[in-house]
């Protein structure tokens, strides 16, 4: 089996960074934030956090707050919870959570809930599990979690639960391991883990490890490295990681990266980018890849970031 | 970028595509210009239609076009109201085939739905379209589950057709249109079969069949009012589709759906409790436990202030108080207070539990006094998805006390409690034979059908699936299911032999999944050891220490039993010395419902983490704990870090103060699992050797944080 080329992959996130003017980067131009959360934490976790300067990161954060409290995907693009939660994530890896008026973000996330306990992504109303959990995990590293109605948004969050025992976007919507993620991360912050039926979840969730050790995130699907944390985090915040090949999925985000160049793609061979690197060095994160910081499952960042805003005085 | 081959650009394709970048860039900047200032002529939206069409993913520019549509629609007259309308369902169909997952693009076609536009046909059509070119595209599935938007005024005034093209589908949502529901829920049961019918090899399809299954159920529609006849169609629909590839597994999970569906009885149900009905609890004042002869019905207590009683119900419920369950006693002078006993501190849980303080009662020696519970006795009792608990039920149970309580003598201490197996004698026999396992409680009346319908499949899987990993796995479950049905205590139809085999070899049919069989097996292995005294016998044993000479504990000894999880709880709430030592155990769910536990054996176990141990912070009469030769500081990722209660899971606060009082010179980040788990025990004796955690630094910290501590790591201290 290879090795984790940690070097080479952050080299290729500080690269990716320069090229502003490449296809992909033009593409994702408007979720640059998200960008900054997938490349910032990965090198956290390999402990190369350093090699950022602070200031640059934390000042063009904050330009793209707007009035409501909500942060853009980019300079002048609208404010969605989206974007929010990473900017929070960011702002909380740099230690820097006091640059931003918390009682601003919290209002613009509590301006969202609806008065069926879910959470609108934005002002226009698109209603997805996704962004219950990105509003509790905002509100929570916030220390307020107190300002938005938990139980009606735990309520919500089961109103989507499925027959398989996992949750999808919407009341009704198929089970989906992106989805699961977001739904029982939201209920581990909340204490509400006793709502899932654990046994159930956990079957289906192991049983989306494929022959060849990947993740997929539905049955009859293809693997992909991003699942490696979608699944993985589900399976471990419900304690039934046991259930999967730790060895073979390690060996299969291995085989994903580019060796040469750094980086990590969705399946072996596949071209590279952040998102799945990001994905990647989380995931054997969890796994407890040697060398690398651990990450929290459920706020998705690493642990003694998390440590540090729960347990400090 | 999902699925696009990693290859070296050649030059040429680098100049095509940095131009087309140029280009994009252009028109992203133009358009956050445009969006910036508020315009919304048609070159600026011929602009920004350019722009989503190459990226449908740009939201910014979605919110653009809602926001110019207001604004243009202020200006129109109705016939260009249409138009206008009409131009972004263009937009959105054109941006779905650039890209059909595409979150912004679905969610701008429901915008403009809720403005009152397009029509049943135009959008059926779309989405066949689209379902058929992926069909599999859970956006195309919620789309056409349409949960769309509330229902605003504008809505009301729509034609009736157009309402109806909200609800083609089921919406859960809205209550009010049952009889359009109705209709279409049938019509898109239809659909399923059509999909299915097609290719069984559909989950999304199989989803969204159980999902409009359970609604009819539920609200039992024309048709739909026989659940026996329904489960058995759709039986027989799941085998179809699992025959055809057993590999494949679309339909695996519908058809464990079905044995749930068919197995489940909603109300909550009393399935154990402590005292059992009819025992005799006797309490022996001092220290010592004089015993003769053992029984599994009555217990003796020693040296104990309080008298836990324990409810154990089949799943968890609410509202247990002293309304809802009467407890008559001529002894009882306080209104009881019923706790929850849950690792999160929610207020539903399994089991439930109240203390008599028996301090307070002025008991009289070699007197027996009767207690008497009434569970339901008023409503109250609601399980977590809202079914009530039945008709009232009754415990009786006697106390006597044996010997008077007395203060233990300043500066003795009990003995170092070794587990080594000299100590440990063996049962011959019990005292009395009338302990039956929670047959005493309710068992729920099943209609034959439910058994008829298991029995079937049993045959059908013995015969034709047997030899493959999902065959021996829907058989294992099946054979559970049917030991379910049948009366606990009659031994000769139970499976467990049979399961327990079907899970060994899956073990090695599907080594990638083991563990999850090897947690499976553990659970049968445990109700096959608790559900008869005969089963129990072997593992009980007398505990005495070689320097004492009449103190005695019966010890139920699961060492060594390669048990990886446990179970069976409801059959050990008697136990008050357990040793599981020897196992293969990563948690120890469940155990906080054994009230009675003094003394506990984990060494030799795969524990690895503080909060593994959540379970044993409500068991308030814990003073000897053996954890040495676990995984604690083994691991950097903690699988239990979330189902422990934590100021993480937001519940409980941190008790600073008490930290700082306790051990205020240590770091919190780094203890705070530790101060967490010990911190609400009483332990005497404590064991932690063996385990990477546990150095010197924390060894003076576990001795700050447990001022009761006398033995650590078999030491006195």
């Amino acid at each position: 089996m290879g090795e984790l080329v940690a070097d080479k992959h952050v080299r290729y996130i500080l690269s990716v960074e320069k090229k502003k003017d490449s296809f992909e980067s033009v593409v994702m131009e408007h979720l640059r934030m998200n960008g900054a959360y997938w490349g910032l934490t990965a090198l956290d976790i390999m402990g190369k956090l350093d090699t950022v300067d602070t200031n640059e990161v934390v000042s063009w954060i904050m330009s793209c707050q707007h009035e409501s409290g909500g942060f853009g995907g980019n300079v002048g693009h609208d404010p969605h919870i989206l974007y929010t939660l990473s900017a929070v994530q960011v702002l909380a890896l740099f230690n820097k959570l006091d640059v931003v008026d918390v009682d601003k973000v919290t209002n613009y996330i509590v301006s969202l809930q609806n008065e069926d306990g879910s959470f609108s992504g934005d002002i226009w109303g698109e209603v997805d599990t996704r962004f219950s959990y990105i509003a509790i995990c905002c509100v929570s590293i916030l220390h307020r979690l107190d300002r938005i109605n938990v139980e009606k948004a735990v309520k919500y969050i089961i109103s989507c639960k499925n027959m398989d025992g996992g949750f999808g976007c919407t009341p009704g919507g198929e089970s989906h391991a992106g989805q699961i993620f977001c739904c029982v991360g939201a209920l581990a912050i909340t204490g509400s883990l006793d709502l899932i039926d654990k046994d159930l979840l956990g079957w289906w969730l192991c049983e989306r490890q494929v022959k060849s050790g990947g993740l997929n995130g539905r049955p009859e699907k293809l693997p992909d490295v991003c699942y490696s944390w979608w699944v993985l985090s589900s399976l471990i915040m419900i304690d039934r990681v046991h259930w999967i090949s730790k060895e073979k999925l390690i060996k299969f985000i291995l085989d994903c990266q580019d060796t040469e160049k750094g980086g990590i793609s969705d399946r072996p061979d596949d071209a590279v980018d952040v998102f799945h690197t990001y994905f990647g060095v989380a995931g054997l994160s969890l796994l407890e890849y040697p060398g690398l910081k651990p990450i929290d499952p459920a706020y998705a960042l690493p642990v003694d970031v998390v440590d540090q805003i729960f347990f400090s005085k | 970028m999902h699925g696009r081959p990693r290859k070296p650009l050649k030059e040429e394709d680098e100049s095509v595509l940095s131009a087309k970048a140029e280009k994009l860039r252009l028109l992203q900047s133009q358009f956050l210009a445009n969006h910036q200032n508020r315009i919304y002529s048609k070159e600026a939206l011929d602009l920004s239609a350019k722009l989503l069409e190459n990226n449908p993913e740009c939201y910014t520019a979605w919110n653009y076009r809602k926001l110019a549509v207001q604004h243009n629609l202020s200006q129109s007259d109705s016939d260009s109201v249409a138009s206008l309308f009409d131009q972004e369902l263009k937009l959105v169909e054109n941006a779905l085939r650039k890209n059909f997952k595409s979150y912004g693009a679905w969610h701008h076609r429901k915008w403009v739905l809720s403005k009152g536009h397009s029509s049943i046909d135009h959008e059926m059509r779309l989405l066949n379209g689209f379902q058929k070119a992926d069909p599999r595209n859970f956006h195309a599935w919620n789309y056409r589950r349409l949960n769309i938007l509330p229902f605003d005024k504008e809505k009301k005034n729509l034609p009736f057709e157009r309402l109806v093209s909200f609800f083609f589908c089921f919406d859960i949502t809205f209550r009010f249109v049952t009889d359009l529901m109705k209709r279409s829920d049938e019509d898109e049961l239809k659909y399923t079969e059509e999909v299915i019918g097609e290719n069984f090899s559909n989950y999304s399809a199989w989803h969204n069949r159980s999902a409009i299954l359970s609604n009819l159920l539920k609200r039992k529609a024309e048709g739909f009012s026989h659940k026996e006849k329904v489960l058995q169609e759709e039986y027989e629909h799941v085998r179809n589709a699992i025959f055809t590839d057993p590999d494949d597994q679309s339909g695996w999970f519908y058809h464990l759906w079905l044995i749930d569906q068919t197995v489940k009885n909603g109300a909550p149900l009393l399935v154990s409790s402590w005292p059992s009905r009819g025992s005799t609890i006797t309490l022996n004042g001092h220290g010592n436990n004089r015993l003769h002869g053992l029984s599994l019905l009555n217990s003796t207590l020693s040296g104990t202030t309080t008298l836990p009683i324990i409810l154990y119900f089949n799943q968890a419920v609410e509202g247990i108080n002293s309304s809802t369950v009467a407890v008559k006693s001529e002894i009882l002078k306080e209104d009881l207070v019923w706790k929850p006993l849950s690792v999160n501190n929610s207020s539903t849980a399994q089991v439930w539990v109240v203390y008599l303080k028996l301090g307070n009662m002025e008991l009289q020696l070699s007197k027996t006094y009767s207690i008497e519970i009434t569970i339901g006795y008023s409503a109250g009792i609601v399980s977590s998805n809202g079914y009530h608990y039945g008709d009232p039920s009754q415990i009786a149970f006697e106390l006597c006390v044996q010997t008077a309580h007395t203060e233990p003598v300043e500066g003795q201490y009990p003995k170092l409690t070794s587990w080594k197996d000299s100590d440990f004698q063996k049962i011959d026999h019990f005292e009395e034979s009338n302990f039956v396992t929670s047959t005493d409680h309710h068992i729920p009346t099943t209609s034959n059908w439910c058994r008829e319908a298991i029995d079937e499949e049993i045959t059908n899987y013995q015969d034709l699936l047997s030899d493959c990993k999902i065959g021996k796995l829907t058989l294992a479950r099946l054979l559970t299911a049917l030991d379910s049905l049948s009366p606990e205590h009659d031994k000769r139809k139970k499976h467990t032999d049979e399961i327990l085999k079907l899970y060994t070899e899956l073990m090695k049919l599907d080594p990638t999944h083991s563990l999850y069989y090897k947690d499976e097996h553990s659970l049968v292995l445990l109700q096959q050891i608790t559900s008869s005294e005969e089963s129990l016998l072997p593992h009980c044993h007398y505990y005495k220490d070689a320097t004492e000479t009449n103190t005695s504990y019966v010890c139920l000894r699961l060492q060594n039993l390669s048990l990886s999880r446990m179970g069976s709880i409801k059959n050990l709430l008697w136990v008050q010395m357990l040793d599981l030592s020897h196992n293969e155990l990563r948690s120890i769910e469940g155990l906080e419902a054994m009230q009675l536990l003094s003394c506990l054996n984990l060494s030799h176990n795969k524990l690895g983490s503080f909060t593994a141990l959540g379970p044993l912070r409500s068991l308030k009469s814990l003073k000897v704990l053996n954890i040495s030769h676990n995984e604690l500081g083994s691991h950097s990722i903690d699988t239990r870090r979330y189902l422990c209660s934590s100021p993480l899971a937001h519940t409980e606060v941190f008790a600073w103060d008490r930290f700082e009082i306790l051990c205020g010179s240590y770091s919190a980040t780094k203890f705070w699992e530790a101060f967490l788990i010990f911190e609400s025990l009483n332990l005497t004796d404590l064991n932690i050797t063996g385990n990477a955690v546990a150095d010197e630094n924390f060894t003076s910290f576990i001795v700050k944080v447990l001022p009761t501590l006398k033995y650590l790591n078999d030491e006195e201290l």
